[in-house]
């Protein structure tokens, strides 16, 4: 058989179901196989949309998930994708076409060293140079993108190794001698880290995105509920802590929130689990906290001790280790760790208005109705910006819901095609777009790929007719000097979505909002809903 | 600042040395020099770092080149277990009047000479980088035109192995 076929081959036997990506000369005869597969194919309208549609659909279903593009330009319009699925610990395929291999190094049309490019910010990858190593190759690949700390390999495929043809034999269990990941914990650690926990009066809990790639939600809830222990998230941690129930006190940093943060400058024992406590949510752990006892549970061993000074590091998975902890006896004093988290909630509770401004609505409001008209139990994506803090902080999510969103690189255009990925793998749930106006025009061309596939997500616009978030920074450290930031041509957005054929409305003011989200949930047909928001609106 | 030695297994692969380099310059540290080459097992290469910088530094240079899958194995040197080893060759300028000034040099030093023209000496050395250093300082009033170096390699005293 063809290189080309044994590749599709063996992403059947790998469990794809779906690949996100775009054809070109390159990756025409992987194309070609294809189509004879039972995998289905999605064309979003550009590659990097492909990578952030496949890194959601892996969020979302737990599967790893594959995006493809051609040499050249494919292969570089995907480098973001690579980029914010390594800096988010998403499990991803990216495969690439590639020139011949007798024009490797010859500057050839459409040719880039793709493997040189994302080495810095891939978990690893491949330039496949016999058809023979494909199946053993590609099955590796999937098992270091899944396994560990998951994140994206990159498998380039040059022309003429897919149309080679091979006899095909089936790949042997992966075995790298070099990527054992450590599972369990230290036993002499987890005594420490139990000790910690008994002599603590305030102990907190740190969520990160680890806790979702180890599946470890329902055994965090189990665990802080057993003792009592407030939790607090970081942005990635907000879509694996919505089991917590009332112990869930909110996110912590810069965009973090008050109680929160608070929370985490009192606690004298902070157990982190799966955060990498990035300079946005550490700063505020490490320069104001420096008493506490830190503990740190992640699976990747670089990640303890590089940003915040560790007491008891723990190299594990943290489900494994969390079931270690809770089968030993910790000698602590739940009332007393109740109390503390019941402050914690008072503080929560203090109820939060918001203004009502006659021209626009408010956004936090907006995201508040949105949670309480979905239960809290949609699925949301967001972009980057003032509408991903207004999302983080005000959506409760409750269990089945999910929150997808840029973390690490923050990358603007995330959120709508992650809305369309997230949609593919889970189709019975609500999928809501969470948009600025800015973000938005980076991948609106994605509503072609909605209405072509009849992925019907609703899409939620915030539109203060600015690059809010950067504004407000104008604002704050520029003294107002704003440049750069205004978004005056943008089409009128319900006009552009009616010609894209997809209903759309607007609302003028707070008092429409109920009524105009309802009308935007109601149906599984794609929907978009404009929302003005006045463009000095905080993001806190 | 101090100098720490580390042997790092990897796969004997294309593209291995440019994934370590690369991960140095990205993330910030220093290479004070590395040689790399083949072990007897044909399938893995074995090089020996130097690198300059605190304890932080070296753990989390250990912990990143570990994350890459064709890292085997790393193990940080005890530089007082160790013997450590460099090799140059030095082209010096020689004449009648120098030459067997320089021979006397490269004697006492327990180096070779490995080629000869009529205006050069090209001299062997192997020993520890204090050793090239006293070479060199002597060496130089008579005009290095050229000199290179493989970089410090490593290895346990005693019956010490690096187990893959
Ligand atoms: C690709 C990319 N370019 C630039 C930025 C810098 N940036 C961060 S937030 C922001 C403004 C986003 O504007 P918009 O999408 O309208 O959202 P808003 O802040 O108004 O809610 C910009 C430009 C980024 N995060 N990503």
């Amino acid at each position: 058989m063809s290189g080309a076929k044994a590749l599709i081959k063996t992403l059947e036997n790998e469990g794809t179901e779906v690949i996100f990506g775009y054809p070109g000369a390159a990756n025409a005869p992987i194309y070609d196989e294809l189509s004879k597969s039972k995998i289905r194919h999605i064309l979003p309208r550009g590659e990097q949309a492909a990578a952030h549609a496949a890194s959601s659909y892996a969020i979302m279903s737990g599967k790893t998930g594959v995006c493809m593009a051609t040499s050249g330009p494919g292969a570089t319009n995907l480098i973001t994708g690579i980029a914010n699925a390594y800096m988010d610990s998403v499990p991803l395929i990216a495969i690439t076409g590639q020139v011949a291999t007798s024009m490797i190094g010859r500057d050839a049309f459409q040719e880039v060293d793709i493997t040189g490019a994302t080495a810095p910010f891939c978990k690893h990858n491949y330039l496949i140079k016999d058809a023979n190593d494909i199946a053993q190759t590609l099955k590796d690949a999937f098992y270091i993108a899944s396994t560990g700390r998951p994140g994206p390999v990159v498998i380039d495929i040059p022309i003429d190794v897919s149309t080679s043809v091979i006899d095909y034999k089936p790949p042997h269990k992966t075995d790298i001698r070099g990527y054992k990941p450590n599972v369990k914990g230290h036993p002499l650690q987890i005594r420490k880290i139990c000790s910690a926990i008994a002599q603590s009066k305030r102990p907190l809990i740190i969520a990160g995105g680890g806790v979702g790639a180890s599946g470890a939600e329902q055994l965090l809830a189990e665990f802080s509920q057993k003792y009592q222990i407030p939790v607090v998230t970081t942005l990635m941690g907000i879509n694996h802590s919505s089991r917590c129930g009332e112990l869930l006190i909110g996110m912590i940093g810069t965009h973090g929130v008050l109680e929160a943060n608070t929370a985490v400058r009192k606690s004298d024992c902070i157990i982190v689990l799966g955060a990498r406590l990035g300079d946005r949510a550490y700063t505020i752990v490490h320069s104001e906290n420096s008493d506490a006892v830190i503990a740190h549970i992640d699976i990747d061993p670089a990640e303890i001790g590089k940003n915040v000074g560790t007491h008891i590091p723990i190299v594990g998975d943290i489900s494994v280790v969390l079931q270690q902890i809770m089968k030993q006896k910790i000698d602590c004093n739940v009332s007393e760790n109740a109390r503390w988290a019941n402050s914690l909630i008072e503080l929560k509770k203090k109820k939060k208005v918001f203004k009502d401004n006659k021209q626009t609505a408010n956004p936090k409001s907006a995201i508040r109705l949105l949670s309480e008209l979905t239960g809290g139990s949609a699925v949301i994506t967001t972009e980057v910006g003032q509408n991903q803090i207004w999302t983080a902080n005000n959506y409760s999510l409750s269990g089945g819901g999910a929150f997808i969103t840029s973390g690490g690189l923050g990358t603007m255009g995330f959120g709508l095609p992650a809305a369309i990925g997230a949609k593919v793998a889970a189709p019975d749930k609500t999928v809501v777009a969470v948009e600025g106006d800015g973000s938005f025009q980076m991948s609106l061309s994605e509503l072609a790929t909605i209405k072509q596939w009849n992925i019907p997500i609703k899409i939620m616009l915030f539109n203060n007719s600015q690059l809010g978030m950067v504004r407000e920074l104008q604002r704050m450290k520029y003294s107002s000097n704003y440049f750069a930031v205004g978004l005056d041509g943008s089409p009128d957005f319900v006009k552009l979505a009616g010609a894209y054929g997809i209903e759309a409305s607007r609302v003028s003011s707070n008092d429409e909002l109920p009524d105009a989200i309802s009308k935007m949930l109601r149906g599984d047909i794609p929907y978009l809903l404009e929302i003005p928001v006045d463009k000095d609106e905080s993001t806190l | 600042m101090a100098k720490h030695i580390l042997s790092v297994l990897t796969e004997n692969k294309a593209g291995v040395l440019s994934r370590i380099s690369g991960l140095f310059s990205r993330r910030g540290f220093n290479i004070d020099s590395l040689a790399v080459g083949t072990t007897q097992d044909e399938s893995i290469s074995r090089m020996t770092i130097v690198v300059n910088g605190d304890d932080y530094i070296v753990e989390q240079v250990c912990k990143q080149l570990n994350k890459l899958i064709d890292v085997i194995k790393i193990k940080r040197l005890d530089d007082n277990d160790t013997v450590s080893r460099e090799l140059s060759l030095i082209k010096v300028a020689a004449n009648n009047k120098t030459r067997s000034d320089i021979i006397q040099i490269v004697d006492i030093f327990r180096a070779k000479i490995i080629d000869v023209s009529h205006e050069t000496l090209t001299i062997e050395m192997t020993g520890t980088e204090e050793k090239h250093q006293a070479l060199i300082d002597l060496l130089t009033p008579y005009e290095i035109k050229e000199m290179v170096k493989t970089g410090t390699v490593s290895i346990e005293r005693g019956t010490n192995i690096i187990s893959k």
